[in-house]
């Protein structure tokens, strides 16, 4: 379980914090997405917890230990986190860089054991990409490469995964296949909690939803409570009608159009 | 991607000893393989024995470890830093050692070691200001790494005026001396340099095998390596280091050999290697064989005049490198 608790973020230089109180939980078994406009703290949280920005108020803490009391290793050995953006320099074979994903248990020297090469191989099958380990990083498409990239993190064996806008940049169906992909770890018991701007599809996979606006938290509650006209419509700045999804019946958001003075 | 097999290393290691003994044979005075093994056994001609052991085995063994330095500070650097345009001179570390020498060389320094000393001081001390320019114009208190690599060129750049300015007034000989460290040169081998740059490849070349798999994860970026447990900046400072570690030794026992820390490292992906262990010593091997060879043409090509070394591996290896590039795009 991942738990924050009036979590403070700030930049050095900065005016105003990042993150400025934010409390939420990401529970075992479920899927939990972190919402919110551009420059609403989102990736702030994410940063924070794996010790990438300073907190000076607050803590955040994974199954009760506070993240900065654990070791770097410790860390990873308890939260694998998909960062928004990776380039790889230099491309590997699929199977090597998922292996990367047991850098936390093999430290500098430890040779790699059975128990190593059967967490990768579960990783790549619970990804569903099995079928590309042979292949290089460079000749994957950018749905491939995200599924590979879940699979690293897959492979460090966590009880918490943190993905930060993984769907960026994809087409529908791969789109729905990462959310499908997340929804189902999070049923074998991982905590899940998933950095979104797709607030149709979080709305029909997450288990609560936590609306972060201006470092704070606006609002969390399940899909239904928090996807509410008038609240988004003022946490966005911009005209939105709620409908039901007609297939699942979930609360879906249509941004209404309006003149933009340019 | 070509996959690298175990006997490659049983090729690298080969070819390396080939060179060797190809280049301590050939020469001004051109001594039979037969005479090199017995000259190193201490057995026949007197004259050989002092052609082979004092002069063209400290200097073979110099080159050797020249490139050994510069192909594995290379390697560590394109990892660490995700740049595979990324070479030991671009840290500055190249003009601050020629700085250093410089000075050593207007103060009237005449000693060898101390003018190598002076050198190498140079190098780090350019490190060093490279990297707190690279901390003052980051936007935290964090050196990044792109930001790292444009303050190592600032530093390069500055030091190589300070010289032009420094020689303008300068006596021939200081002038013979800044031109010596700027085209690079193995000819001045003696054993005590040689075992002086091979204790500090050891040191920083093992410390960079030791950590090897921080750089990999490194390699993936900052976000995604803090992500595996790596302190991002921690890791890629020392391997910053280390390898410049290794640039400023080689540069201080043998001036500025260009292009063998840039393209070695590519050799050795394209015969299939990419975990940095690996990678770090094959491209150790392979910048030993190449320095070796580029000395070995720098002495017989053009003999009895003997071509800078820095400009022979300049030759070769920016044709290399224009093709790599060509490949990649």
């Amino acid at each position: 379980m991942i738990e924050f608790k009036d979590l403070v973020v700030s930049y050095p230089g900065a005016r105003l914090n990042a993150v400025d109180g934010v409390s939420f939980v990401s529970a075992r078994g479920k899927l939990t997405a972190l919402a919110g406009p551009n420059g609403s703290g989102k990736s702030s949280i994410v940063k924070a917890l794996v010790r990438r920005a300073d907190i000076p108020r607050g803590s955040a803490t994974i199954d009760g230990r506070d993240v900065r009391l654990l070791s770097y290793a410790e860390l990873a050995r308890s939260v694998a986190v998909v960062p928004q953006r990776e380039e790889a320099a230099f491309p590997v074979q699929v199977r090597e860089y998922v292996f990367l994903g047991r850098y936390p248990h093999l430290g500098l020297w430890r040779a790699p054991a059975k128990e190593d090469e059967q967490a990768v191989d579960e990783a790549l099958s619970q990804a569903g990409v099995e079928d590309l380990a042979g292949r290089d990083t460079d000749a994957l498409s950018g749905g491939e490469w995200q599924r590979v990239r879940i699979a690293r993190a897959l492979a460090q064996k966590c009880p918490a995964l943190v993905l930060d806008e993984p769907t960026t940049f994809l087409d529908v169906a791969h789109e729905m296949a990462i959310f499908e992909l997340m929804s189902s770890l999070a049923r074998s018991g991982l905590a899940v909690l998933l950095v979104s701007h797709q607030l149709n599809l979080v709305a029909r996979f997450a288990d609560t939803i936590v609306l972060l606006d201006r470092g704070k938290v606006a609002t969390s509650g399940s899909p239904t409570e928090v996807m509410r006209a008038d609240r988004l419509e003022s946490i966005y700045g911009w005209p939105v009608v709620i409908t039901r999804d007609p297939a699942v019946g979930a609360p879906a958001l249509v941004p209404l159009r309006r003149p933009v003075q340019l | 991607m070509t996959r690298f097999r175990s006997w490659y290393w049983f090729g690298l290691v080969v070819a390396l000893l080939a060179i060797a003994m190809i280049a301590v044979a050939r020469g001004a005075v051109s001594v039979s393989l037969a005479g090199v093994i017995d000259a190193l056994r201490g057995r026949g001609d007197a004259t050989a024995i002092a052609i082979v052991r004092d002069l063209r085995l400290p200097r073979v063994v110099l080159g050797a470890l020249v490139g050994a330095g510069l192909g594995a500070s290379g390697a560590a650097l394109q990892g660490a830093l995700r740049n595979p345009l990324a070479e030991p001179y671009l840290l500055g570390v190249s003009g601050g050692a020629a700085v250093g020498a410089v000075i050593a060389f207007a103060l009237g320094v005449s000693n060898d070691a101390m003018i190598t000393l002076a050198a190498f001081a140079g190098g780090i001390a350019a490190v060093f200001v490279a990297l707190a320019v690279a901390r003052v114009g980051g936007r935290s208190t964090r050196a990044d790494v792109r930001t790292l690599l444009i303050a190592g060129v600032i530093v390069g750049a500055f030091a190589n005026a300070a010289i032009m300015v420094a020689l303008v007034r300068a006596e021939p000989n200081t002038l013979r001396g800044a031109l010596w460290w700027m085209m690079g040169s193995a000819a001045d081998a003696t054993w005590r340099r040689v075992s002086w740059l091979a204790a500090s490849i050891l040191l920083a070349g093992g410390a960079l095998v030791y950590w090897a798999r921080e750089i990999d994860v490194l390699s993936l970026g900052e976000d995604t390596a803090a992500s595996l447990g790596v302190d991002a900046e921690r890791s890629g400072r020392r391997a910053f280091l280390l390898a410049a570690l290794l640039a400023a030794a080689t540069v201080s026992a043998a001036g500025l050999i260009g292009f063998v820390g840039l393209v070695v490292p590519h050799i050795a992906r394209r015969m299939g290697l990419r975990a940095h262990r690996p990678l770090v010593i094959a491209a150790a091997l392979i910048g030993a064989t190449l320095v070796v060879a580029a000395d070995l043409a720098a002495r017989t090509l053009a003999a009895p005049t003997e071509l800078p070394l820095g400009a022979i591996t300049a030759l070769l290896g920016v044709p290399f490198f224009l093709v790599q590039l060509r490949r990649t795009s």
